[in-house]
């Protein structure tokens, strides 16, 4: 824990962790949800939860790309994939996921060429020099990434480049939020809302959560003092009564957001009817496809996609840890049927998924030990 | 996926002015920086690199404070920055 070694950080974090204890109400039992995976991740790896007083229990939420694709989509990639002459490529990150028949290196082993890429532009350059391939892109991720696709899109419409295209499987988190806000199993205080989201669409989106739920939101760093700050601002906001959206990461995230990028997605893509998300299920206008003009670069026009909808294996409960109804720990796979090497659900899959996060990083720690005696 | 990589950017592409070289790690990557147009950047710059796209603008201190975050990250990070210097934009 880099808390202990570096001295200021360690008395900075007690004092705040001080002035976190002295709002909290005698009796009173605080859930915050943290939105994003990122923010699990810091959560866990330093041991917040340490710090915080008993009756703040943080919530972690279905931020991770990877984590909330349902089995179906990997399916229909693996379906594209298995056409003649194509050449898909994806983020290595989602090359572990399983489908209902297996990842995405499982489907090479049988003979597709499914590569990794850091960027959607070398997906492009891919298919720049494989003119005799239909290069298809997989791509993932909420606003964070969403702008870099349809700037690749756009960039391919330029240089009219007809054997790229993107199995666009972009969501979008406001709607996952209302969901589980409107979630009758979750009752929450406040949201740490995500840090590079929030680059993208700024703060405003959230506005609806402290207007009409009535819940304070603070858009946090990465950090592990920006996530103490955040939980203290949440529960100076709740000790005065408020509900605001406030930003703790300007060094970061404009209050507007990023116009280009906001610019770009709504040039290439609109939103789609419903999507399905693992655990979370059909979410009404949470993720995008590409628009009509853009047809030429879309593979689900493209390519026929059988859209089958596969239900999650029974042993695995990451819709119940998505939603933030259980933690990892309290899965009946976690740790034993399901690890990082052999995931069976995809919040084990991602590094930033709660269950590799905490299956990398699982400490017994004091609050560790209260929950698990809870159980 | 979703790690922002903070680099510096050290020269704007002459002919294509939304490609940038940036120093990332020691290591010099070419990305794309027109998502900043409403405020571009310049060499000496920090910018937050998100798949090979600067999404914002960033100081020193920050770019630091980023960086410690990654590198606490471990293998994840350590993949991402693999997966960067693989890449290839242009």
């Amino acid at each position: 824990m880099r808390f202990v070694d570096e001295f200021r950080d360690a008395e900075k974090a007690r004092a705040l962790s001080a002035k976190i204890t002295s709002l909290c109400e005698p009796g009173r039992e605080y859930r915050f949800m943290e939105v994003c995976g990122g923010h699990t991740h810091t959560i866990y790896k330093h041991g917040l939860e340490d710090y915080l007083p008993p009756s703040i229990t943080l919530v972690h939420g279905p931020g991770c790309p990877v984590c909330v694709i349902p089995m179906g989509r990997v399916d229909d990639a693996i379906h594209i994939a298995r056409q003649p002459g194509v050449l898909m490529t994806s983020f290595g990150d989602m090359m572990r996921v399983p489908g209902s028949g297996g990842n995405f290196f499982d489907s090479n082993a049988e003979g597709t060429n499914i590569r990794m890429v850091y960027s959607p532009l070398d997906s492009l350059k891919i298919a720049r020099q494989n003119p005799d391939q239909q290069v298809v892109f997989m791509a993932i991720g909420f606003e964070t990434t969403a702008p870099s696709t349809a700037m690749t899109v756009l960039r391919a419409a330029a240089e009219k480049i007809d054997n790229f295209s993107i199995f666009c499987n972009h969501v979008t988190i406001i709607p996952a939020i209302k969901a589980i806000l409107d979630s009758p199993d979750l009752r929450l205080d406040g949201f740490i809302g995500p840090g590079h989201v929030s680059t993208v669409i700024g703060c405003r989106p959230y506005e609806f959560i402290a207007r009409d739920y009535g819940k304070p939101v603070v858009v946090a760093g990465f950090e592990p003092l920006d996530i103490l700050q955040s939980i203290y601002l949440l529960m100076l906001q709740l000790a005065e009564g408020r509900s605001e959206v406030e930003n703790q990461y300007t060094r970061v995230v404009p209050w507007d957001g990023n116009l280009v990028a906001l610019r770009a997605i709504g040039e290439v893509m609109e939103l789609r009817p419903y999507f399905e998300w693992r655990g979370l299920g059909f979410i009404s206008h949470s993720a995008m496809r590409v628009r009509e003009e853009f047809a030429a670069f879309d593979a689900e026009r493209i390519f026929s996609v059988p859209g089958v909808r596969v239900a999650d294996p029974k042993a695995c409960q990451c819709g119940e840890v998505l939603k933030g109804v259980l933690k990892p720990w309290e899965c009946k796979v976690f740790g034993t049927a399901c690890t990082p090497e052999t995931p069976i659900g995809t919040c084990m899959v991602s590094p930033e998924g709660a269950c590799a996060a905490y299956y990398n990083f699982g400490r017994f720690t004091r609050s560790r030990v209260r929950e698990a005696s809870r159980v | 996926m979703c790690l922002g990589i903070p680099g510096e950017i050290v020269e704007i592409s002459q002919d294509r002015p939304d490609l940038a070289k940036v120093a990332v790690s020691g290591v010099k990557r070419t990305i794309n920086i027109g998502l900043l147009t409403d405020d571009p950047p310049v060499p000496g710059d920090w910018i937050l690199i998100h798949v090979g796209f600067a999404l914002s603008k960033i100081d020193e201190d920050e770019a630091r404070a980023a960086m410690d975050f990654l590198e606490s990250i471990g293998k994840a990070y350590e993949d991402e920055l693999a997966a960067l210097r693989d890449s290839r934009i242009d």
